[in-house]
């Protein structure tokens, strides 16, 4: 049985199949049914002089539990264009790897950079036409020859641009701080600043945002992503090793039972090496 | 539509209410016709829910040369017709050799926005000028209807001006009064509906092409209830 399912080739594309079966299972849970995993999120984009700054914080949450600490909410799209997500994780992940997909194919076959605005138009068509069930909100940014962009694509598919944008359950704190704060044209560093204590707002005052602070700098240059950039001030002292010496346990009893082999067969294949 | 937005997303409590709904354009546009071209204006709100997606929203948009749409209803929905529409209207004029006209431009408009009437939420006036009848302004509501007026407003903040305009609008003005009246009818608007607000984007299409203005907060108009 197992045999016959591996070989099963999985048709391209979105599968819903699965949400069939949870409506069907909906009754057998009694209320208590499992939380797909959102990375209820701060996400925030700015463009400053020389490029454009994508930041995230590192929770991922299923339901009151954090699933991941070290969750990694930039993903890449291309050498010069990176997106944040919002949202269901997986579709957020799923999502923006067909994309980069699309585009590295674009590129070989054009011999061309793409350009943010291709990823957006692509991203754009593909949400509106899941009619807002792929649950993504994306912030796009990068530099390509047209200069330094900043989208935002709403699960909908509408999309929206500015010079400084957050999405994810944290983005009203973190655009309180990139509202006072904000100013065209900023220098590296004060642009840095601004996107950090931006996500911090995020991390502090929603519980949905927390751990650590990464930064992705795009620029013609090329791309510096901080992985962490800021770590999480509270960080717990548990010993990841679990490996317990030998009598923890009290041994009450031991019994050994050699295990008698018979040799049946014996082949030898010479391995080609030539 | 509302009742499919709350079936399908999951509701989790860290994810407020106003994350999951969709996102509208809440709004109010509007266009009047003069004697050789036309005029546009809309106020810059998006929202979602009770939250304010994009506080500078452009909400008319080029569909050719010389012809706009001003939109509401769902942002996603517009935005995607109006994609639809610029491509058809391109390939026409391609085709054609020509400009194209703006009842062209407003029949393909209708043709989506009637053929999927169940599935859309969009409110567009089509508006622009051609060679042939000059300035027009085309009314396509939610349903998909056709008609042209000399003078139409839209969006949910338009029930507020319906008698200002009834009453303030006179047939050959000039196109600086109509900038007046337009730039006034949108403040009155956004000074009552919640969900219309932020600046006012008024355009201006004539033989000579297009000529974009933006009317910050603080320059808006006052009056005098308050």
């Amino acid at each position: 049985m197992a045999l016959s399912n591996l070989l099963e080739i999985p048709a391209a594309g979105f599968n819903f199949d699965n949400a069939t079966r949870n409506a069907a299972l909906e009754g057998l849970f009694e209320g208590q049914k499992p939380k797909p995993m959102k990375t209820g999120t701060t996400i925030a984009g700015v463009v400053f002089k020389d490029g454009v700054i994508l930041a995230a914080d590192t929770r991922a949450t299923s339901g009151e539990v954090v699933a991941d600490k070290m969750c990694d909410k930039i993903h890449y799209i291309a050498p010069n264009i990176y997106c944040c997500g919002a949202g269901t994780a997986a579709d957020t992940g799923k999502t923006t790897d067909l994309v980069a997909s699309n585009l590295a194919i674009f590129s070989l076959n054009s011999g061309r950079n793409p350009r943010v605005i291709m990823a957006v138009n692509i991203l754009q068509d593909m949400l509106y036409r899941y009619r807002g069930q792929i649950g993504a909100n994306l912030i796009l940014g990068g530099v390509d020859c047209t200069g330094n962009h900043l989208y935002t694509v709403g699960p909908y598919g509408s999309v929206n641009t500015m010079p400084y944008l957050s999405m994810g359950s944290g983005d009203l704190a973190a655009l309180g701080i990139l509202e006072d704060g904000f100013k065209p044209n900023m220098e590296l560093e004060e642009a840095k600043q601004l996107v950090r204590v931006a996500i911090h707002a995020g991390i502090m005052s929603d519980l949905g945002s927390g751990h650590n602070i990464d930064i992705c700098v795009i620029t013609r240059q090329g791309v510096d992503h901080n992985r962490p950039y800021q770590e999480s001030e509270y960080k717990d002292n548990r010993k990841v090793n679990y490996r317990y010496r030998p009598g923890t346990t009290t041994i009450l009893t031991e019994k050994v039972v050699p295990l008698k082999l018979e040799l049946v067969q014996e082949t030898v294949q010479q391995m080609e090496t030539a | 539509m509302p009742d499919f937005v709350q079936r399908v997303s999951a509701k989790n409590e860290l994810v407020p209410e106003w994350a999951s709904q969709e996102v509208s354009t809440g709004t109010t546009i509007m266009a009047v016709e003069y004697d050789g071209g036309v005029v546009i204006g809309a106020d810059s709100r998006t929202t979602t829910g009770a939250y304010i997606a994009n506080r500078v929203t452009d909400k008319l948009t080029q569909i050719h040369e010389r012809i706009y749409c001003c939109r509401s209803g769902s942002a996603a929905d517009t935005q995607a017709i109006a994609d639809v529409v610029t491509y058809q209207l391109g390939f026409h004029s391609i085709e054609l050799d020509e400009p194209p006209l703006v009842e062209t431009a407003a029949n393909l408009f209708k043709a989506s926005c009637y053929r999927y009437r169940e599935e859309l939420t969009a409110g567009i006036l089509v508006a622009g000028w051609d060679k042939r009848k000059g300035g027009q302004v085309y009314c396509v509501p939610i349903g998909g209807m056709l008609v042209r007026q000399p003078v139409s407003v839209g969006g949910s903040g338009s029930t507020y001006i319906y008698g200002f305009m009834d009453s303030n609008y006179k047939p050959g003005m000039t196109k600086d009064k109509c900038m007046e009246l337009t730039a006034t009818a949108l403040s009155l608007a956004m000074e009552r509906d919640g969900s219309s607000g932020g600046v006012v984007r008024l355009a201006s299409i004539s033989e000579e092409g297009v000529e974009r203005r933006v009317i910050l907060g603080n320059e808006l108009p006052r009056f005098s209830t308050h």
